[in-house]
């Protein structure tokens, strides 16, 4: 919404500044985006006369001209380069020290091959009021009397424009009038009477048929619509003040009647429409569209019309869409004699509908989306009717009117107190009364009880917190005082839920083993989703922004495995990622789970990546992504040895070098491993790729427990460690060698260790593997004997052969 | 038999310091040892010399011998000692690693942590000094939670404003879409729990818009308090404490404007001074904010006649911008490791507030 400040005081008589203007403005909810103030921007540009100009010595190209800047003062010399300059040329200078827009240049004083200049002669670019310029500014003889003056003043282009973005629910701003009447409630001024108009109602009945021809389910797509003929107008261009106003908004005047229903619109908000009446056949009527219809409108495009749509009509058809367009060949131009006048009121939802579907952004749908003041039918088309009379002469004719305007005189029962009770501030009675008053309210009853009737302009106040922002807004925000919130406890407790204090730590466990956390999409290519279990219908997104981002992601990996691509293409082969987020199963609230997961590329392993004196980095395998998960699990309070390994994880990882951590059948807590080849070469990663990924939310919640830790059981008395290498068959699992060797003695025995595996030599051959462990015994009460440890040794290798199958190396 | 013992002693005694001193090397002094005090050495064997004297003389005899023998094995450990530490510095003058070689810094240096998770982690400190718990919920949304309990009813214009991503309608012609803001969470606590609530709300948010400075997915945070007798001046109050914290500054100029939300009632919209960002002169907009509509908390089940209290928001990601610095949202999401390196924080960055947000 634009308006000048010349504009707004046609109604509010003010003496406040453009910035005491706008500052209060976004202070009252109509923000301001920006101000053009020519008369700010270029007041040091004056009206002056080239009385002699000759040649410059030293340039071909440039003058030296002799400027009276004021009367009576004596000539300044200018340099100047402009070919159109000439002796007795009324122009705009600008003296030393002037900011040149259009140039971004601040005036010195130096010479110009040897001659001094004292000032500018500029150009209409230089001024930024053209885009290009051919040589300075050649102003009419008019101006004669005004050298010396400022010339933004003198060629009246000093009226500050206001851009102000409208929130939706404020339809009254989008009229001069509702903004001038904020301002004054807000003390920047009075709002002034209404202009009186003269005679609008003639003798002669409305000699063309207005008719409303809907269902009763559909009425309210247009319940009254109102107009007059005026005949004989002689049209023409409006006048300079109306066309420069439109200008000054961005508007682009036609003709007078034209500009007289865009004027109403942004002095009013109350958007009118135009028929050459001698175009029109038959009665005009609001009706919905039929299926097949189409009208050729005032952008000079051809619209179709549907079903939902609500269109004017005559007998040969539709003419426009109500609310939003009217069309071309039934609007009135330079030669129209006879104009019919429109004023309606068209519901908001079907034209926000209508514009959705055509797309069509026009001021009257701007208007009646938000809800034109429904009780400015009349006066809009008398208001129109008077200012069509005064500019283009013609007689009127009695107004026509079909159905009757949508009022509901909503009445609000509102406690005064209900302001210092919503908001903190403590404003008088007689404050409250008179804000509500000024923005047109009408109270009656008393102030613990009062019964509040909202204006029609204000559709969007239905109850007593819209009546209290109404206060607030205009008492103004920065009045309530900032009060602390009540602290709830003395010392602040903790408000994490178990979950998130897990995903906290989870984060900043996989940081510490060098992975870098990115943020990647939750939606992704289907095929992707696909590839990774996901990319069901029911997770596609409608209207995606691109084939990329069109499926919600079934899992994290595939967001990180694009991340190693692209850094890879950026010269980063070797990197480790971690993604903490979400992901989904399925649509519903349940089928989004948490997820850990994390990439390493190439030979990022843990102690680093690439090339090293000390030694190199190994490509990464199962084992780097194993440690990870153990990690993890482990700083989770959580001891992952209790926990089953199965060797089913999903097809995108490497079916003989991958694992699924599980807690029974189940629940699944991670799966680990080397990524499928197959997924590598779909996802376009060219370097080896090991990942995981933790399903945080499928890990157990964390046992209640007092907080004080158990007591320390240390034995004084020293651990005895012992060495066996069993030979086994390549596929027996250690873990199955682990577990059966600690089966010996569950006392004594306190860890087990794997310190070689050794699959070479004959052992190969024999499709067998030596498994090499280091058996911790660690005495309770007493020093074990020798003949005591040989004892749990033979046990060891006992239990080891019954689990395994496994024979001592010799 | 008669012994000159003094004279023997004493010639002994320094031939034999003698020996000790001139011994070069750890073997030569265990040379000179066994000569001396080995089992037949001359010492022991002045000593094995004592029974066949005289009562008399083995006292005197015997106590001078001890004194030798003292002082020669002192003399040994004391050479010992020289010889051992000369040896360790031969030994040790021929160890020498060059220092100057580079190390691994190992991965705890190598890790980062996102930009956004870190200034979440700042963000959720603050609040939780003022008692807000940490709500979540489902990116995957109904109409009737993401909009129609907001008191934004289908065809009203804010719908438009907010670019909804919608998946395909369902069996019951019904579609689901992706939040576009994290108010259902509000909308969810406000169902489920009684007041007093004192929630934020963090999460990812989806908005069918890119540019330069849009993605189609970005991060909120909102907050929430119902109770009683909260009202917008302990709104303004949390909002102060809670820009000063965050920017981690004395003072935040703040300007409160009015505005529209559906949701609230009065709304506000906040700008703060640049210089909290070391930007004098210039507004930035950081948040919306403004009393709980009444209609949101009649379609919480609540009586807005009873209950009342404040919500604001604001974009997580833009807050992550203004106090580091960080230019581009869109990298946020690239996954670019340069970019993650750069702007990410490390592992030991945990934020507190008693240790301090950003240090």
């Amino acid at each position: 919404m634009k308006f000048t400040l010349s504009w707004l005081k046609d109604h509010l008589d003010t003496t406040s500044s453009v910035d005491e203007l706008s500052t209060k403005l976004s202070a009252i909810g109509l923000e301001v985006e920006g101000v053009e103030d020519a008369g700010a921007k270029l007041g040091a540009f004056t009206v002056a006369r080239i009385v002699e100009a000759k040649k410059h010595p030293n340039a071909d190209k440039l003058q030296i001209v002799q400027v009276e800047v004021a009367k009576g003062q004596p000539l300044m010399e200018v340099v100047c380069g402009a070919p159109n300059a000439r002796a007795g040329m009324l122009a705009v200078f600008a003296p030393l020290g002037t900011y040149i827009p259009g140039s971004k240049i601040t005036l010195e004083k130096k010479p110009v091959r040897g001659v001094v200049s004292n000032g500018m002669m500029c150009s209409s670019a230089e001024l930024e009021l053209a885009d290009d310029s051919d040589g300075i500014i050649d102003l009419p003889e008019s101006f004669a009397n005004q050298i010396g003056q400022s010339y933004v003043d003198a060629a009246g282009l000093n009226d500050p424009v206001f851009e102000v973005k409208l929130t939706p629910n404020r339809p009254d701003c989008t009229g001069v009038r509702g903004i001038a009447r904020d301002l004054a409630a807000a003390g920047l001024g009075t709002l002034k009477a209404e202009p009186k108009l003269g005679t609008v109602e003639g003798k002669d009945a409305c000699p063309i048929d207005i008719k409303l021809d809907f269902s009763a389910d559909t009425a309210t797509a247009c319940p009254v619509f109102a107009g007059r003929v005026v005949r004989g107008v002689k049209n023409g261009p409006s006048p300079a003040w109306m066309q420069a106003r439109l200008k000054a908004v961005g508007q682009r005047p036609i003709n007078a009647l034209v500009d007289v229903t865009n004027y109403i619109s942004l002095d009013r908000g109350r958007p009118l429409h135009v028929y050459d009446a001698d175009k029109l056949q038959g009665a005009v009527r609001a009706r919905l569209g039929k299926t097949g219809e189409q009208f050729l409108g005032l952008d000079g495009k051809d619209h179709a019309v549907d079903t939902t749509m609500c269109v004017i009509a005559d007998d040969s058809g539709p003419l426009g869409f109500g609310g939003i367009m009217g069309g071309e060949p039934s609007g009135s131009t330079e030669a129209t004699t006879n104009v019919l006048i429109e004023s309606a009121y068209f519901d908001p939802l079907r034209t926000a509908a209508t514009g959705r579907k055509t797309g069509l952004m026009t001021d009257a749908r701007y208007r009646f989306e938000r809800g034109v003041d429904p009780a400015s039918v009349m006066p809009g088309l008398d208001l129109a009717t008077d200012m069509i009379l005064k500019l283009c002469g013609g007689t009127p004719t009695k107004a026509k009117i079909a159905g009757k305007e949508p009022i509901d005189a909503r009445v609000i029962a509102f406690d005064f107190a209900r302001v210092e009770k919503l908001t903190g501030l403590k404003l008088s009675q007689a404050e409250i009364k008179t804000t509500l008053e000024k923005l047109g309210f009408k109270i009656d009853g008393p102030a613990n009880a009062a019964k509040i009737t909202v204006p029609t302009w204000r559709p969007d106040v239905h109850g007593s917190a819209d009546l209290v922002e109404e206060v607030v807004r205009i008492a103004g925000m920065d009045r309530v005082p900032a009060t602390p919130l009540p602290r709830q406890h003395g010392v602040t407790r903790a408000v994490l839920t178990d979950k998130q204090k897990r995903a906290r730590r989870t984060r900043r466990l996989l940081a510490a083993r060098g992975f870098v956390e990115a943020v990647t999409w939750s939606f992704i290519t289907r095929d992707a989703a696909r590839h990774f279990g996901g990319g069901s219908d029911a997770l596609e997104l409608a209207n995606p922004i691109s084939s990329e981002l069109s499926s919600m992601r079934p899992g994290l990996l595939p967001g990180l495995l694009t991340a190693v691509t692209r850094n890879r293409n950026r010269a980063a082969a070797d990197v480790a990622l971690f993604e903490l987020g979400q992901a989904y199963r399925g649509e519903k609230p349940d089928d989004q789970y948490m997820s850990a997961a994390g990439v390493r590329a190439g030979t990022a392993q843990l102690k680093g990546s690439g090339r090293h004196w000390d030694g190199p980095a190994d490509s990464v395998n199962v084992y780097d992504v194993k440690a990870d998960v153990y990690a993890a699990l482990t700083a989770l309070g959580m001891d992952p040895a209790k926990a089953q390994i199965t060797r089913d994880a999903p097809s995108w990882y490497h079916p003989g070098r991958s694992g699924t951590l599980r807690l029974g059948p189940k629940t699944v807590l991670a799966h680990f491993g080397e990524v499928h080849p197959a997924t590598l070469a779909t996802l376009d990663v060219e370097a080896p790729v090991a990942a995981f990924e933790i399903f945080l939310d499928a890990l157990p919640p964390e046992k209640k427990k007092t907080r004080a830790k158990p007591a320390l059981a240390a034995s004084d008395l020293l651990p005895v460690t012992r060495d066996f290498a069993f030979v086994v068959k390549k596929d027996v699992a250690a873990a199955d060698v682990i577990k059966a060797a600690m089966a010996a003695d569950k006392a004594l025995i306190q860890s087990v260790s794997v310190f070689d595996i050794f699959e070479g030599g004959s052992l190969a051959l024999e499709g067998k593997k030596s498994v090499a462990i280091a058996i911790t015994l660690q005495p309770a009460t007493e020093t074990l004997t020798d003949a005591a440890i040989e004892g749990i040794a033979d046990k060891v290798i006992a239990e080891v052969k019954k689990a395994t199958g496994g024979e001592i190396r010799g | 038999m008669s012994v000159p013992a003094s004279v023997d002693l004493t010639t002994l005694e320094n031939e034999l310091l003698h020996e000790i001193s001139s011994a070069g090397d750890l073997p030569a002094l265990e040379a000179v040892r066994v000569s001396a005090l080995g089992k037949k050495g001359r010492v022991s064997e002045l000593m094995s010399r004592l029974g066949a004297l005289p009562v008399e003389e083995k006292k005197t005899f015997g106590a001078a011998v001890n004194i030798l023998k003292s002082a020669v094995s002192a003399a040994l450990d004391a050479r010992k000692s020289v010889l051992e530490a000369s040896a360790l510095n031969e030994r040790l003058n021929t160890e020498r690693a060059d220092v100057t070689l580079p190390v691994r810094l190992g991965p705890v240096a190598e890790g980062r942590i996102h930009p956004v998770s870190q200034v979440l982690d700042e963000v959720i400190e603050i609040f939780a000094d003022m008692g807000f718990a940490v709500a979540e919920g489902p990116d995957i949304e109904t109409d009737a939670m993401n909009f129609d309990k907001l008191n934004i009813p289908a065809e009203h214009p804010a719908r438009q404003d907010h670019d909804t991503f919608y998946f395909s309608p369902g069996s019951d012609g019904t579609r689901l879409l992706l939040r576009t803001h994290t108010s259902p969470v509000q909308i969810r606590t406000m169902s489920t729990q009684k007041p007093p609530i004192r929630i934020i709300a963090p999460g990812r948010v989806y908005r069918c818009d890119s540019d330069q400075t849009h993605t189609p997915m970005f991060h909120q945070i909102e907050g929430l308090v119902i109770d009683e007798t909260t009202h917008m001046g302990h709104l303004k109050w949390v909002l102060e404490e809670f820009c000063k914290a965050f920017f981690e500054v004395d003072e935040v100029k703040m300007r409160f404007r009015a505005s529209h939300f559906p949701f609230t009632e009065p709304s506000m919209e906040v700008d703060i001074g640049a210089e909290a960002i070391g930007k004098p002169g210039q507004w930035l907009e950081i948040l919306g904010c403004g009393m709980v509509h009444p209609n949101v908390l009649r379609n919480c089940g609540l009586d807005p006649d009873k209950y009342q209290g404040f919500a604001f928001g604001m974009g997580l990601d833009r807050l992550t911008m203004l106090k580091y610095g960080i230019p581009d949202l869109r990298a946020f999401f690239s996954g670019d490791l340069k970019w993650l390196r750069h702007y990410g924080f490390g592992v030991l960055d945990v934020p507190t507030l008693g240790g301090g947000l950003s240090s």
